[in-house]
């Protein structure tokens, strides 16, 4: 058995090698070492210089507040699916993961031409003669992009978190005498917390190392640490910096999957 | 149980050998191959399939997207490509590093095609002409948007007025948008001075807030979709998008500009050199030159292939076929060494970082 088992594993073996771990080592030699390839902590240094730690301050700032209004609107909307007949969430879930469906880059796009000052969306205000909106190119737009691109991964953990709960808790509660608010407070949500988490996680992290959104919808005037990486490796040839800057935000990467590994197993102690 | 050891260790080879080597299989067409490593759209494909037919020679096509991701791929030497199509100061590099090979111009006859001001203007990076062909050639300039400027547009400075806050495109790039700084300062393009780039520096940071965005591409669609007054662009785009809006012109300011060239250069470790000499003399043709043209709309140095344009209005255009001596300060970007370039970065990073 556990041979079979070992043959299987094989082709992903030979993938997790090939285009993981050894594409990681190289980021860490690379970021280890400098031009002349004598070893070097500077390219980690790095980021406490003005412009490298006003960028990740950015990015961390825009993700979390990405991630909160994700948060904000999956939850109830996860809610009102998980009390949905089967046939009818179907639909809707299906029409949350429409979208994703489509290329990345095109939805992002679309955002583009829809904000533009001649978009679609001011086209439609003036012809209404509201006022029209201007946030291309601004801060608020990269949120909205992120927002956007990465809610389903907030609503789909959240719903099958809840969907898959014992209702018979719920029932418990209620018989005890519990009201709604308590119910949700001290049943639901507890019991949703690793659908939370995950569903934080997976919007946080890709919203940190996001370089397109930023360059599409904020006119590449505000610089992400994920813009830093991406120019120093096609516009400054700089590898060593970009692998060093890209170690830092793995660091910071590992610590919100930390931060939620430990979030996720309180989750599960209170289901007990 | 050491059977199935052995059986997945081959299995893993086997993937892994099949994943390293790509397909492998049949080496190319009964002439061999040739590897292009060349610019994102920067050529009619009908005309590879042409190449293809007549030589027998067997095209594999590559494109990188700036010459910086195109520069470590080919110093590392792990990548054999055959030609390559950087862009001037890049080939001052490619020469300083001593990655490029001579050309034999015996096997390129279409060589004469070529205009001789374009051989002058490629000493800058290539003195004896030895190592490059020109593919395509540019200039640097301002497009804007008759119906949104009041004023004739013809210097840097309008890049800087506030009445058209909101209204700029900026070139996303560190060497052109220093260009325009420095150029509209009075200084060399290339300038290697601490206080002339620092001035420089200073006046991209007060021109921030007035931008729209840093783009590369998009300028094209934003100007034609009369999303912006004011855009910095290539002149090779200009044309396109001059037949898409017909409110827009084009112009070169009078500080001077950049004059850039591409041209075909052949690697050290080239392995199918006559074939890609092969390559650039067809490149060359004036049928073939004038296909290209037509449609990346770059402007050609191919004077043979410029006469064959029917359209006069294109054929005598000042911005595709601009006579380069009539410019003053007209400059080639220079490779700066390691050094200068990341002093360049450095700024541009201060710059981009700004609020």
């Amino acid at each position: 058995m556990k041979n079979k088992r070992n043959l299987l594993a094989g082709p992903y073996l030979v993938w997790s090698v090939a285009f993981i771990i050894i594409p990681l080592i190289m980021v860490f030699y690379y970021g280890f070492i400098d031009r002349d390839g004598a070893f070097t902590l500077e390219n980690i240094m790095a980021i406490a210089s003005p412009e490298h730690s006003k960028a990740l301050w950015i990015s961390i700032r825009l993700s979390l507040i990405s991630t909160v209004i994700c948060f904000l609107l999956a939850y109830p909307l996860a809610m009102i699916l998980a009390n949905m007949s089967v046939n009818q969430n179907q639909f809707i879930v299906l029409v949350f993961i429409l979208p994703m469906w489509m290329n990345f880059l095109l939805r992002t796009l679309a955002w583009q031409t829809l904000l533009e000052k001649n978009g679609v969306i001011n086209s439609v205000l003036k012809f209404l003669s509201l006022p029209t909106i201007n946030i291309i190119n601004t801060e608020a737009a990269i949120i909205l992009g992120m927002v956007y691109n990465f809610l389903p991964f907030m609503v789909l953990p959240i719903y099958n978190s809840l969907a898959r709960m014992d209702h018979d808790v719920i029932n418990a509660a209620r018989d005890l005498g519990a009201n709604n608010v308590q119910t949700f407070l001290r049943i639901i949500f507890p019991l949703s917390i690793p659908g939370v988490v995950s569903g934080v996680t997976m919007v946080f992290v890709p919203a940190l190392t996001t370089f397109v959104i930023s360059a599409i919808l904020g006119g590449s005037k505000i610089l992400l640490i994920g813009n830093v990486i991406e120019q120093e490796f096609t516009q400054a040839s700089n590898w060593n910096l970009g692998s060093g800057l890209s170690i830092v935000l793995m660091i910071f990467i590992i610590i919100s999957m930390v931060i939620s590994s430990i979030l996720d197993k309180d989750g599960e102690g209170n289901m007990l | 149980m050491k059977k199935t050891k052995l059986i997945s260790a081959l299995l893993m080879t086997a993937l892994a050998a099949f994943l390293l080597t790509g397909c492998g299989g049949d080496k190319g067409g009964e002439n061999g191959e040739v590897i292009v490593y060349n610019w994102g759209e920067y050529i009619d494909p009908d005309t590879i399939d042409m190449f293809e037919e007549e030589t027998g020679i067997k095209v594999i096509y590559d494109e990188y997207e700036t010459n910086e991701i195109m520069y470590p791929k080919v110093a590392s030497g792990t990548s054999n490509y055959d030609l390559l199509c950087p862009s001037d100061y890049m080939i001052q590099k490619l020469i300083e590093n001593d990655l490029l090979t001579e050309i034999n111009f015996d096997n390129i006859p279409n060589m004469k095609n070529i205009g001789q001001q374009y051989l002058d203007q490629s000493k800058e990076f290539d003195p004896e002409n030895k190592y490059s062909v020109p593919y395509c050639f540019g200039t640097v300039g301002l497009l804007y948007n008759k119906t949104m400027v009041d004023e004739p547009i013809d210097s840097w400075d309008v890049l800087w007025d506030e009445k058209y806050s909101g209204n700029i495109l900026m070139q996303d790039s560190v060497r052109d948008a220093f260009m325009v700084s420095l150029k509209r300062l009075g200084y060399s393009m290339n300038s290697l001075d601490a206080a002339q780039l620092e001035e420089a520096r200073d006046e991209l940071i007060a021109q921030k807030p007035l931008t729209q965005a840093y783009v590369v591409d998009q300028v094209r669609d934003k100007m034609i979709g009369d999303e912006a007054a004011i855009g910095v662009i290539y002149s090779g785009e200009a044309i396109y998008t001059q037949r898409e809006n017909e409110n827009l012109e084009y112009v070169v300011p009078k500080e001077g500009s950049n004059v850039w060239i591409d041209c075909w250069v052949i690697p050290k470790n080239a392995q199918n050199k006559e074939n890609a000499e092969a390559f650039i003399n067809f490149m060359c043709r004036e049928d073939i030159a004038l296909m290209n043209f037509e449609y990346i709309t770059y402007s050609t140095p191919n004077d043979a292939a410029r006469a064959l344009i029917e359209d006069e209005a294109i054929r005598n255009s000042e911005i595709a076929f601009p006579d380069l001596s009539k410019y003053n300060d007209m400059e080639t970007f220079h490779y700066l060494g390691e050094e200068g370039d990341e002093m360049y970065n450095e700024y541009w990073k201060q710059v981009k970082s700004a609020d």
